[in-house]
């Protein structure tokens, strides 16, 4: 970062602040030693190779990165749309294209139902016609995730297109360059660490996504059940595997989140 | 909010001299520490515990997802009797229930889909001597007009149509299998909810072509389920036990309304809801 006072000494922080910042950290830190106090280690192998928690991981990861490419296919012309374009009842559509980081899950879930299920508004006429029933298909996990996440995308990128400097764009386009060129080689660059980090936050919320699966998609292994909702079942008969489960999500986001951290939020 | 009145103070530099924040720090603090000291006063007093045999207070009951309407009932019924009662329903899958108890969450009563469930709470020394209150049958439930058009158990096994099952972990789940094992049919499962209610849901919104309930579940529907009995020989009876818990917070309240759900106006309400006697 440019900003001299980001590379002075740290200061002394005032007991005050440092307090409620120990008590914060440890909201985070404490339920996941409880989860490493339960841990099985001996039989961790063993349980994670198993074919329920296989089956699980496979499906979030095809459904967590199914569901961040609709999103960058369809959030960011939307972000794009929402930050450029003067329309009457913008903010009505900003508000929204947000409503789904407000609504529990469970309620998206049922309204996806209402909707795209078989004998929703738009599923109905869908199945008559192609005969495609998204509810309990991987498909409908999908879109139960991009659901939830997708509005993580448009809003990061909403936010840099509005705030990036657009002088840039105003000379290719004074230099001959068409509308497309100008998107493709100045303002995709220009945005591309808010994309990135857009992208890492959708895929987040996916891979963690339960309420609007379960409700939605249903409960299958090998089908519609991803890892959140393997923990849900096995939470209740197998909690050795319940615990397995849970350590292989925190240890395949924490890999992905502090690996790409440094493009995430700009680190001092 | 940065204090911008000091000179010195840099844009997007720590406001290190500023007084503000430990005050907002040390409030917000204390704000945590009194919200948190509030959830100890629903507990009930002490005079309640020894000698005054009548119960008020909180009752908080677990009770399986099927006993939600004929509990619901139970629970208007026993706070008429008891005005100075207010029963708490957490409902769920008896197993989830199961599993909260023996992580220590507390409770006053529990009442579980079957007796094996019960056991493992009992053996775990959180629960005294179970009673069996009511029991249950099996059907297979459709949407109403059975848009699948099935006749009996074996459509189950078709794949063209969407079926649904509750999760072999809870005592649905368990019992459905148990059914389908007997009459020998393998059933082309398309989803295994984690409930009975959430199953019954997806039937009754017409998303399931079919799926294995209880028979109360079917009486609670109001019309948008209805059912096709299991072939004959395929009697699976879920028998459901109700206990007081060891810890219970309100002792009194618990055997209070234990004693209601297996006194006769107790049978009553949970025979209108479609049990059977124990």
């Amino acid at each position: 970062m440019t900003n001299p006072t980001s590379r002075r000494a740290s200061p002394r922080p005032p007991i005050g602040l440092l307090l409620p910042a120990a008590i914060g950290l440890a909201l985070f830190v404490v339920p996941l030693v409880g989860l490493l106090a339960r841990t099985p280690w001996a039989d961790l192998l063993d349980l994670v190779t198993g074919a329920v928690v296989t089956d699980a991981l496979r499906l979030s990861l095809v459904s967590s990165l199914g569901a961040t490419v609709v999103s960058l296919l369809l959030g960011v012309p939307l972000a794009w749309v929402l930050a450029r374009v003067e329309f009457p009842g913008r903010s009505l559509v900003r508000g929204l294209v947000t409503l789904p980081l407000v609504l529990p899950p469970v309620v998206g879930g049922a309204a996806l139902l209402f909707a795209v299920g078989r004998r929703g508004l738009v599923g109905g006429p869908l199945e008559r016609m192609t005969g495609l029933v998204l509810p309990f298909s991987t498909a409908g996990v999908v879109l139960a995730c991009t659901f939830v996440a997708m509005p993580f995308l448009v809003i990061t990128v909403e936010g840099a297109l509005r705030t990036m400097d657009r002088r840039q764009e105003d000379a290719a386009a004074t230099l001959g360059a068409s509308r497309w060129t100008v998107l493709r080689r100045v303002t995709l660059p220009v945005i591309a660490p808010s994309l990135v980090s857009g992208l890492v936050l959708t895929w987040a919320r996916a891979f963690g996504e339960f309420g609007a699966t379960v409700t939605f998609a249903g409960n299958l292994q090998g089908r519609t059940q991803t890892l959140p909702l393997a923990v849900f079942v096995a939470l209740e008969s197998q909690r050795d595997t319940a615990v397995a489960i849970s350590l292989v999500m925190v240890a395949v986001s924490l890999a992905v989140l502090v690996g790409l951290r440094g493009r995430w939020w700009p680190t001092s | 909010m940065t204090g911008d009145r000091h000179v010195d103070h840099r844009p997007g530099g720590p406001a290190r001299s500023v007084p503000r924040p430990l005050v907002v720090a040390v409030l917000v603090g204390a704000l945590v520490l009194t919200a948190c000291g509030d959830t100890t006063s629903a507990t009930p007093t002490a005079e309640n515990t020894r000698g005054d045999r009548t119960p008020r207070g909180e009752v908080l009951v677990s009770a399986a997802a099927s006993l939600t309407d004929a509990f619901g009932a139970i629970e208007d019924a026993f706070e008429d009797a008891h005005p100075d009662v207010d029963v708490v329903l957490n409902l769920g899958g008896s197993s989830a229930l199961r599993e909260q108890l023996l992580e220590g969450a507390p409770a006053d009563v529990f009442a579980s889909a079957d007796p094996d469930t019960m056991a493992e709470v009992v053996d775990a020394g959180l629960a005294d001597g179970p009673t069996t209150f009511a029991t249950n049958g099996l059907v297979i439930a459709v949407p109403t007009g059975n848009p699948g058009a099935l006749t009996g158990l074996d459509d189950l096994a078709d794949d063209d149509l969407l079926v649904g099952l509750c999760a072999p972990t809870v005592p649905c789940g368990m019992f459905a299998r148990r059914a389908l094992d007997m009459a020998g049919v393998v059933a082309a499962v398309d989803t295994e909810e984690p409930d009975v209610r959430a199953l019954l849901t997806k039937i009754a919104a017409g998303e399931l072509d079919a799926g294995i309930t209880y028979v109360t579940d079917v009486a609670s529907s109001s019309g948008s389920v209805e059912a096709i009995d299991l072939p004959d020989g395929v009697d699976v009876v879920a028998t459901y036990p109700v206990a007081t818990l060891a810890d219970a917070p309100n002792p009194t309240g618990a055997s209070a309304f234990v004693d209601f759900v297996v006194s006769d106006r107790g049978r009553d309400l949970l025979s209108s809801a479609g049990f059977g006697p124990p």
